[in-house]
This record gives structure tokens, C-alpha cells and sequence, in this order.
């Protein structure tokens, strides 16, 4: 799925990364315990959360995903936003909670394997 | 790839702002180095997930990265106060971690278990109060 896809679907606002939503993804990962993301999420994922602080980005960053969607119109500060530009993320927000917003999107085929 | 390459990193004690930091600087450091990103992942995630326990668990300590040859090297020490029982710790799901850590999305008792899994050799030795020493080595 084309990351303008999940923020169509989601109807997500871009806080930064607007030129890289022809990217694709093939799986989601809905968590605010970056520990199990750490553990369990496979790469070329997009990674949904309520958690906005620094070790989202960071826990990101070492297991290779490279977009970020926080859920319940949670806003990341202006920091972690310019963190994620240099690390050339793509970050949305969406005012639709964590449960939604993975059911949305494996509704529409995101990580659904059969 | 140089034969030989290494790097130390002080870990401060409950400085979430910098923890994770020295796993950044790793992560980069390897990709400078054209290390395959699959094995990069794997000793990045190892060594956040070390650098997090120091961070959160110790009084504080240090990461040594050492690329030697085909094999990488992730070190860690910290200055206590040790782990009581270690078998319990490597248990899924075991944690001394407060509600302070989990909020911030750690102490889930998953550390010490995502390490071994991602390491191709995995060793522990904790002494109460002396602190703990983990080694972690990665075929190249």
C-alpha cells in the first residue's frame, strides 16, 4: 500500500515527508510498547502509535521504518519532526484512535495475509 | 572494511533525552562501513534494547563496539546494582521496570530476550552489587 494511500484512508495530515508518499508498505504495526516493536515488527512496515516521544523515533530508526502515523491527534514536538526529516521519515497524524486506524487500513488490504 | 575499528560510549543513568543515542551513532557508524543492512538492523535493535537496560536499570555504564575482522562485537557494562537472578531476567515478560518506563514505552521484559535473538552469540554475567557485563558478538 502507497503511504498517500494510508493517509487517504486515515485521513491523516503530513507533518513531514510529503514528498515520499509514493513509498509502498506491505504491513502495519499498531503499538505504544516500543518493546514488542523491537522484538516483533518486520521491516517495510508502518508503524502506528499513541506514544510521541523521542524513543518512537529512535526505536524507528534502529529497526528500519521509515514512516510513522500517531493516532488520537497526538502531535510529536517540532524537534522530533526535524529529527525525522534528517533521517528522511515520513510522519502522519490522524484524529482516529489506534483500533480504528489499524482496522481501517487492514480493511483496505494492509497486511493481510490471506 | 578496516580490519579492526573501535568505538566506547558512556551511558548516563535515567538520561532518557541521550539514551539510545550511542545505538544511533552505531547504527550509522556500521552503515558508513557497508555493513549489510540486515546485520545492521540486528546489532542496532541488540543494541538500543542494552543501551535502554543501562539507561534504565544501572547506575550508569559504558558500550564498546569492536569490529574485528567477519565479527562484530557489542559490549556493554554497567556499575550496578547487578541482576539477583538472570535466568528470570532472559524470561519473556519479566521486568523490574516502574510505571515511569512503561509509559515511556519500555520495561516490558522483553530486553534481554530480543538481544539473545538477534545476537549470534549472546553472553551475561551479573554480580549484585557489582553490575552486569554482556557480550554480544555478530558474524559478518
Amino acid at each position: 500500500m502507497k503511504l498517500y494511500e494510508i493517509r487517504d484512508i486515515l485521513k491523516a495530515s503530513i507533518l513531514c515527508g510529503e514528498d515520499k508518499l509514493d513509498y509502498e508498505v506491505s504491513l502495519a504495526c499498531g503499538c505504544d510498547l516500543m518493546s514488542d516493536v523491537l522484538r516483533f515488527a518486520k521491516e517495510n512496515v508502518v508503524l502506528l502509535t499513541g506514544l510521541t516521544n523521542i524513543h518512537v523515533l529512535k526505536t524507528a530508526e534502529m529497526a528500519n521504518i521509515e514512516c510513522l502515523v500517531f493516532v488520537r491527534d497526538k502531535t510529536p514536538t517540532p524537534d522530533l519532526i526535524q529529527q525525522a526529516e534528517e533521517l528522511n521519515m515520513v510522519i502522519m497524524t490522524t484524529e482516529l484512535p489506534l483500533y480504528e486506524s489499524c482496522g481501517r487500513l487492514y480493511k483496505k488490504g494492509l497486511g493481510d495475509m490471506e | 572494511m578496516a580490519d579492526t575499528y573501535e568505538m566506547t560510549f558512556n551511558v548516563g543513568s535515567r538520561d532518557f533525552s541521550s539514551a539510545g543515542d550511542a545505538s544511533r551513532t552505531i547504527k550509522r557508524t556500521l552503515k558508513q562501513l557497508g555493513v549489510d543492512s540486515s546485520i545492521i538492523r540486528r546489532i542496532a535493535i541488540a543494541s538500543y534494547e542494552a543501551e535502554m537496560n543501562i539507561a534504565i536499570h544501572s547506575l550508569g555504564g559504558k558500550i564498546d563496539l569492536l569490529i574485528d575482522g567477519d565479527r562484530i562485537f557489542v559490549e556493554t557494562e554497567d556499575y550496578g546494582p547487578g541482576i539477583e537472578n538472570v535466568d528470570l531476567a532472559m524470561t519473556e515478560g519479566w521486568s523490574t521496570a516502574g510505571h515511569e518506563i512503561r509509559e515511556m514505552g519500555f520495561g516490558a521484559g522483553m530486553g534481554l530476550p530480543n538481544m539473545k535473538k538477534c545476537a549470534d552469540e549472546f553472553y551475561i554475567e551479573s554480580e549484585v552489587p557489582t553490575g552486569t557485563k554482556i557480550k554480544m558478538i555478530f558474524n559478518i
